[in-house]
């Protein structure tokens, strides 16, 4: 029996999601432990030590709950959009898309603009708003003039279910990444992942975290920008000379230069955009950093480096896959027994890898699986900061003990939550070694973007939004995309192996993000209570705080 | 909720008025942009992938595909730029007005 279309569609636009955006899962399917590597494992060494050293200048910098969350609130534009830009490109985005534009070449691209896109908006309407109405967590804005506890409960949750996913999918990641590029046991890497990612949020906190990103984010660009000029280089600079001899190689000739299978059904390309561009808005590692800079002209400021940054880094990963195209398909060495028409060694994520090989030899293969494994750490670190704010700041400070906990308690309560997420993280990453995690950083933005998203910015811009409407609508948000990927061609399908999938597409976004809305603002209209007056009546000062920064949480001097 | 004096202040100034108006035509108007930019682009996709296949010269390989997906990541990056410049310049100047006015 054939397939229907839309299945048809969903399947091909699931399997081309897999390598952009979990690579975790490919590597799944395909690793084996590979000979050890010891260039690599040296130049993680180092990247180890010299993060480690700035933790300890962090350590004795960071005193208070602002230097725990928020670095003080003394981080500058630029350093925080290096910093933004380091916890953007995952290395689910430089081997996943440089392995996609590898197979699929201009279908790459289509990726790489919808990663970035959404970070224009964030500026044009969250972040100066963020700045001026928040103190640590993205909480303390949508709760601004609603109820404390359900609000922040609510945010806590949905928070936390996109950091863990978020989470496992990276630790995951992790363990095959150091089996495949180091040589080393799985376990190993999920419990350095571990160890150090509690040591530097722990002891440094938001500056520990900051510097990690920022550091990573050097690396990566920089061993980016070289394989790319080398690759520029080999062709005098000619994109029409490097675009012609990929078409030449590849197998699938001039289709490379035109889009593919990957976007056919408009609801399946539109629903996909709905989840990368307000996603990314809504993620809460993400819009934490906007806490770090000292006010809204730098928070301006770090979203214009970080898109820069980004938007040339996508740039770069594009050069990149049409080098491997040419480089490594041509090369027998890199594939299952000397054959290039089989399977690549170590699965569908290496072509960036063979790349580095093919042009700085093992030593640069060495730095460039070091950089990849940083990345995944330096991500990580955002991630359980973000969760352990959400614990600490949310659930601890704010709706247990209501505003009655000092800061020194609240600090101590975010370490624990840090060092118990950090041992979740590993247990979850030695569960889930073998099991399909593609469908988790989908889950991780579909949840953002129905969830965090409606509810912050209709706080920001919609005076008629009450407690009742938030709580509703966000939950609605919350249930629809949890349920709907269960139902999706990933979990219901190839994971519960059910013949078809109940609900056609891998992202819910198009459907739960306007649901969020709808019970948002159906739920805010009909509730006439004395609370929903007050909330409302609220608007005009908060509005005032949001647009001049008058009474925003300042940098703190020390 | 009680309102703070220098907020009343603030809101009665018509500069106030002024600069959140000015502010979110901008900001509403850059998003719209950037919504239709990229949507464009993926309905392109969707609906005509053999225009973004056809090659920019007789016999080339280069697609016009190619820069324009090029495009809308440099247009992106340039609308953060331009807000970025007359956000930190001319409504960060007006808002430092309404503040001090309201001291």
């Amino acid at each position: 029996m054939r397939p229907s279309l839309p299945a048809k569609v969903a399947a091909a636009l699931a399997t081309a999601c897999l390598p952009a955006f979990a690579f975790a899962a490919d590597a799944v399917a395909a690793t084996d432990q590979q000979p050890t590597n010891w260039n690599a494992i040296v130049m993680f060494l180092l990247f180890a030590a010299l993060t480690l050293f700035i933790t300890r200048w962090a350590a004795k910098n960071t005193r208070t709950a602002a230097d725990f969350y928020a670095a003080g609130g003394g981080i500058k534009g630029w350093q925080n959009g290096l910093a933004i830009a380091g916890d953007y490109m995952s290395a689910a985005s430089f081997l996943g898309i440089s392995a996609l534009v590898y197979n699929s070449g201009f279908d790459g691209l289509i990726y790489s603009v919808g990663f970035l896109v959404g970070w224009p908006i964030i500026l044009f309407l969250i972040a100066e708003r963020l700045r001026n109405l928040g103190k640590f967590t993205f909480a303390d804005v949508a709760s601004f003039r609603l109820q404390q506890s359900p609000i922040r409960t609510l945010s806590a949750i949905s928070s936390l279910i996109v950091v863990l996913f978020y989470l496992i999918a990276q630790m995951v990641g992790a363990g095959q990444l150091i089996k495949l590029l180091f040589g080393l046991p799985y376990i190993y890497a999920i419990i350095v992942v571990g160890a150090l990612m509690i040591i530097y949020v722990t002891f440094g906190g938001m500056k520990a975290t900051t510097w990690v990103q920022i550091i990573k984010a050097c690396m990566l660009l920089a061993g980016a920008s070289f394989m790319a000029f080398m690759v520029m280089a080999k062709f005098g600079f000619s994109f029409e000379a490097l675009f012609a001899k990929a078409v030449e190689i590849h197998p699938k000739h001039l289709a490379v230069m035109a889009p593919g299978a990957l976007v056919k059904d408009p609801i399946a390309a539109v629903s996909l955009g709905v989840a990368l561009m307000f996603g990314t808005a809504g993620l809460p590692h993400i819009l934490m950093r906007f806490f770090t800079v000292p006010d809204a002209k730098q928070a301006r400021k770090s979203v214009l480096y970080a898109t820069s940054l980004i938007g040339y880094f996508y740039i770069l990963t594009f050069i990149i896959g049409f080098g491997a195209i040419i480089l490594v398909r041509s090369n027998p060495d890199y594939f299952v027994g000397g054959d290039t028409t089989k399977a690549l060694i170590g699965g569908g994520n290496m072509p960036a890898l063979y790349l580095a090989d093919a042009l700085g030899g093992s030593l640069f293969l060495g730095f460039i699986a070091a950089v990849a494994f940083a990345t995944i750490l330096a991500v990580v670190s955002g991630l359980t900061l973000a969760g352990a704010s959400s614990i600490s700041h949310d659930l601890y400070a704010n709706v247990f003990a209501r505003g009655r906990s000092n800061e020194k308690t609240e600090v101590r309560v975010s370490k624990m939550a840090t060092v118990g997420l950090g041992i979740v993280a590993v247990i979850l990453g030695l569960v889930f070694e073998k099991q399909n995690v593609a469908y988790m950083v989908a889950l991780a933005f579909s949840v953002a973007s129905s969830t965090n998203f409606p509810v912050l910015i209709l706080s920001m811009f919609w005076r008629g939004l009450t407690t009742r409407g938030a709580v509703v609508g966000g939950a609605l948000g919350l249930i629809s995309a949890v349920g709907l990927i269960i139902l999706g061609p990933v979990v219901w399908k190839t994971i519960l192996g059910n013949p078809a999938p109940i609900f056609p597409y891998e992202y819910p976004a198009l459907f739960s993000m306007p649901l969020a809305f709808l019970g948002c603002w159906l739920f805010s209209i009909t509730d006439s209570s004395a609370q929903a007056k007050l909330e409302q009546g609220a608007f005009d000062a908060q509005q005032v705080r949001s647009e001049t920064g008058l009474g925003a949480e300042g940098a703190v001097s020390h | 909720m009680t309102t703070n004096p220098s907020v009343q202040k603030i809101m009665d100034d018509p500069k106030y008025r002024e600069l959140v108006r000015k502010r979110s035509t901008f900001a509403w108007f850059l998003t719209a942009l950037i919504l239709i930019v990229y949507y464009g682009f993926i309905f392109l996709i969707a609906y005509d992938p053999a225009y973004l296949g056809t090659p920019l010269s007789e016999g080339g390989v280069t697609t016009i595909g190619l820069p324009l997906g090029v495009a809308v990541i440099v247009i992106s990056i340039l609308l953060t730029g331009v807000y970025v410049r007359r956000a930190n310049g001319e409504f960060d100047d007006l808002t430092k007005q309404l503040i001090d006015g309201a001291k």
